[in-house]
């Protein structure tokens, strides 16, 4: 069968998997007064239109930061404007200045959701396709397979507006896998000017070329390539800060918006330690603001240090992947005002690990997409979650048979057991201690879900559900962040020398 | 871990298909939906509300029960289900009542009995030969026509968003083509009858279960070259298969006959005064005439051969269902078209008797039957076509030949189905992605089929 055929398949079944889920109700659908992301995306092409550039980040009377100020850097501004344009060619009213508030209309849905479809038609899975295509060791169903599996992957399509940074992210990513460095730190650096949380990943990419780099030799080709990097990222910056360069104001404003230290540790109900945290011991409200900032702070980069250091010294593409996750994942679960959604920054690069070591990626997975649950629920989004879920895992069991895959060897633990056993020469359970895990952790989430979804809170604790997912999300990361960890650190070349042997 | 890989059915292929096919179907549930919608709802309530010497006569709703009794059983049966869902909807005079748990209800329920559909097309894949086959998965003729069946875009469309029970009514009519193949007849013989007492639809393609059954079964021999053995004719044989069409007629529509309500029942089975054409026309020969007549008379107004006033008023583009005389050409009657039909389908019945190429030729037969039908037939309803792409979908696995022609059927048959998703253009979207995949899927199985039959010699 030829490869091209069967791809496109999968794309379409992708495509018509977002277009059904897109035909349900959009978060803040018909709750007024401040409904929800979707009025927030229609508002900045409101602002952005109807605005000088000047102004938008600014409050005003025309341009109340109140409501759904812009806080993302100037490449969502820009997109936004691009939207407006096509918006005021098919009906002004929808960014009238003012009077366009709230609007909701059918007319109006299906604009936005062909905006969401078609950017990432254009972005997020010609990257994708590409990416499974350029994986190496791989039989060419195989690859078919893995592009599915990624493009089911439930969170990215359940959570409404487009994933602009994502897929600028996933450009970056291949451009550096194959070894097309400036073009990949091009798109990673337009990523970032698109959402700032993509910072997320910038740490792993920061080092990784560092790295390549240093391997090169400071002084011949590797500091040319250190040079061209430099130079590009700070065009690419400059490029889309222009405008906000004029006045320090502007950008001092500017950055202000996107990163907003006044907000406290954590908003809502997430699944990261500080929120769990607070479940036994209410830090929020004793730690005065600049302690937690310092604590967040700390705590994140002593979690990520070990990855990064090495990805400087052992620069490997598969060690980059691995540190992109553990990267995000500390960034996750130990940052400042971290969002649920964000963890939609941890599974993009789990999904990029998924053919090699498709067990632990596909539990991670539907771990992630349960820790949104009460933001799904929120969303009336209870059958297409279930729906979709189902769907990539019964795809994931299908295409990698998971299920064969939990021995050591498989989940990459051999040389870290090993080590263990030089000191524990009883420690052979590994892989069954993991399997015993998944179960309980997919046994709890159901049993969670279904009580979720089915019973009342008491009325004491009205956000008991809520926060014992969180937990029961957090307790998983955890025992993630652990495990990326572990295959970091004992990816030797020792044992890539073995393979190269056998 | 080993329990937990044969529960999720890791390596079997079909169990995939059709878990994953149902899973499409769950997220089609917030998708518009027609009348047809009200219709069963409709048919609910009559059936749980009111006695059985009612049923074909209530008219509260201009939606009034016009299929065989044996699907007033089944509405009877879901209505019992449909009491612990709202109880509201089972309420005769409740008039297009749709809560969120009635859609809930109705479209779990067409979901549902998909169940048989998909069993029919496990039988189906096991009448398949599969021995010339390459490794490759997507390769297998089983998995090809059960990728075609399973995953018919245009039951999909029909049954899922439309609204239609056809799943399960495919699924009995692809169940005794299945025992036929098996040389289980009183069984397939059985089961068309039950199928015809569902939905009567299906007496497009009884002709040839009717001379199938009569030639290759109650004949039990053949001569040497191939023709009839007139001595080898088997009363038992015919008789016993009169007798399984007699006691399912008899329990069908033996109640009402009871009732001295068979007119009545038969007036609602056959509404000759529906006029021609349904409301939308299907893509059949009439609609072609209808055209020819329109423009011809727009001609003759044009040069003045016609009086204006002698133009009936009611236009047939209007979209609305009704009898209408023709302007031009001679007006069409229900004799007329159902002369047409058997000059239609009378070169494949005769092939049927009097050169039998077992199961495969009652297949094309069967197929014959059901397009020629739909070109001809009395208001036939777009969705016809389904009827014959269907069956076509098994021969097309078979021949090279036969998969070419599937590929032109198909393509055309679901294009052609567009119009039943009256809605927002937000629907059409996913109706040209959902097209162009299904397109895509018989391009590509077209393509293997090819590839796979270019070493096998021609015919067989």
């Amino acid at each position: 069968m030829e490869k091209w055929y069967l791809m496109t398949v999968v794309v379409l079944i992708g495509l018509t998997v977002r277009w059904t889920v897109s035909l349900n109700s959009y978060s803040g659908a018909g709750k007024p007064p401040m409904f929800g992301d979707y009025e927030a995306q229609r508002h900045w092409q409101e602002i952005t239109f109807n605005l000088p550039v000047k102004q938008w980040y600014f409050n005003s009377s025309d341009n109340n930061l109140q409501y759904w100020g812009l806080d993302y850097p100037p490449l969502t501004a820009y997109h936004s404007l691009l939207c407006a344009y096509v918006a005021k060619f098919i009906n002004p009213d929808w960014i009238a200045l003012h009077t366009s508030r709230g609007y909701e209309s059918q007319a109006h849905k299906l604009f936005m959701r062909t905006t969401v479809l078609i950017a990432d038609l254009l972005i997020y899975i010609p990257a994708v396709v590409l990416y499974c295509c350029c994986l190496k060791e791989i039989s060419t169903k195989k690859k078919i397979a893995n592009a599915l599996c990624i493009l089911l992957y439930p969170g990215l399509i359940l959570i409404d507006y487009g994933h602009f940074h994502l897929g600028f992210a996933l450009w970056g990513v291949l451009g550096i896998s194959c070894d097309c460095d400036l073009l990949g730190s091009l798109a990673f650096c337009l990523a970032i000017n698109y959402k700032q949380m993509e910072l997320y990943h910038a740490l792993p990419f920061f080092c990784f070329l560092l790295g390549k780099c240093f391997k090169k030799g400071l002084k011949g080709k590797g500091f040319v390539l250190l040079v061209k990097l430099a130079c590009i990222v700070v065009a690419s910056f400059v490029l889309c800060w222009l405008p906000f360069f004029t006045e320090r104001e502007q950008t001092l404003q500017v950055l202000r918006r996107l990163f907003p230290v006044d907000r406290g540790l954590f908003e809502d109900k997430v699944a990261n330690i500080w929120c769990s945290f607070n479940v036994f011991l209410k830090i929020k409200d004793i730690l005065p603001r600049h302690i937690q900032l310092i604590m967040s702070f700390c705590s994140t980069f002593l979690s990520l240090l070990p990855a990064c250091i090495k990805l400087i010294l052992q620069p490997s593409s598969k060690g980059f992947k691995f540190t992109l996750v553990s990267c995000a994942l500390s960034f996750f679960l130990f940052s400042f005002q971290v969002h649920e959604k964000s963890i939609l920054l941890v599974s993009l690069p789990v999904c990029l690990v998924l053919s090699e070591i498709p067990f632990m990626s596909t539990w991670f997975l539907l771990v992630s997409t349960f820790s949104m649950l009460p933001l799904l629920l929120k969303d009336e989004l209870l059958m297409p979650s279930v729906v979709t879920t189902m769907a990539f895992f019964i795809a994931c069991v299908t295409s990698f048979s998971i299920f064969e895959k939990t021995s050591e060897e498989e989940l990459q633990l051999k040389s870290f057991s090993i080590s263990v056993r030089k000191y524990l020469p009883c420690f052979t359970f590994l892989s069954r201690i993991i399997q015993y895990l998944f179960l309980i952790s997919v046994i709890t989430m159901v049993l969670l879900t279904l009580m979720t979804v089915t019973l009342d809170p008491p009325q004491k604790l009205p956000d008991l559900f809520s926060v014992l997912v969180c937990f029961v999300s957090c307790l998983n990361f955890l025992f993630f962040l652990v495990y990326f960890n572990i295959i970091i650190m004992w990816d030797s070349k020792s044992g890539r020398n073995q393979k190269k042997i056998s | 871990m080993a329990a937990l890989t044969i529960a999720t059915g890791t390596g079997n292929w079909f169990s995939a298909l059709a878990l994953g096919v149902t899973l499409l179907k769950c997220l089609l549930i917030p998708t518009y939906h027609s009348t047809d919608f009200e219709v069963h709802r409709n048919w609910l309530a009559i059936t749980h509300s009111l006695p059985i010497s009612q049923w074909y006569y209530e008219a509260t709703s201009e939606w009034t029960l016009d299929y065989p009794p044996f699907f007033a059983w089944f509405e009877y049966i879901l209505s019992h289900v449909a009491k612990y869902f709202d109880q509201e909807m089972l309420n005769v005079h409740n008039l297009n009542y749709s809560s969120s748990r009635t859609l809930l209800f109705q479209r779990f329920s067409v979901i549902f009995m998909d169940v048989l559909f998909v069993y029919a097309v496990r039988e189906c894949c096991k009448c398949i030969d599969g021995k010339k086959v390459g490794k490759e998965l997507t390769e297998k003729p089983k998995f090809i026509l059960s990728v075609l069946l399973l995953w018919n875009f245009g039951l999909l469309i029909v049954d899922h968003i439309h609204f239609q029970y056809n799943g399960f009514l495919f699924g009995l009519m692809l169940l005794s083509i299945a025992r036929l193949f098996q040389k289980r007849h009183m069984e397939g013989a059985f089961l068309f009858a039950v199928l015809l007492h569902f939905k009567h639809i299906y007496l497009y393609v009884a002709p040839a279960y009717g001379v199938y059954l009569l030639r290759s079964y109650c004949f039990t021999a053949n001569k040497p070259d191939g023709s009839i053995r007139w001595k080898s004719f088997s009363f038992v044989r015919v008789i016993s298969l009169g007798l399984v069409v007699f006691l399912v007629s008899a329990l069908s529509l033996g109640p009402f006959l009871a009732l001295n309500q068979l007119p009545q029942v038969f007036s609602r089975l056959f509404p000759f005064k529906r006029g021609l054409c349904h409301a939308y026309w299907a893509p059949n020969f009439w609609a072609l005439y209808n055209a020819l007549d329109k423009v011809l008379s727009v001609i003759g107004l044009k040069l003045k051969f016609l009086d204006p006033n002698n133009i009936p008023k009611a236009s047939m583009t209007s979209g609305l269902v009704q009898q209408f005389q023709h302007t031009v050409l001679p007006s069409v009657t229900p004799l007329a078209t159902l002369i047409c039909t058997l000059i239609a389908i009378l070169p494949s019945i005769f092939c049927l008797w009097f050169k039998p190429q077992g199961p495969r030729g009652f297949l094309r037969c069967l197929t014959l039957c059901a397009l020629s039908s739909f070109m001809f037939g009395w208001h036939v309803h777009e969705k016809a076509i389904l009827l014959a792409i269907l069956p076509m979908s098994l021969l097309s696995v078979g021949k090279a030949g036969d998969a070419s022609i599937f590929l032109i059927l198909t393509t055309t048959g679901h294009y052609s189905l567009f119009p039943l998703l009256f809605t927002a253009p937000e629907k059409k979207n996913l109706f040209l992605i959902g097209w162009k995949l299904s397109t895509c899927l018989a391009w590509g199985l077209w393509k293997s089929a090819v590839n796979l039959y270019s070493l096998s010699p021609p015919g067989r």
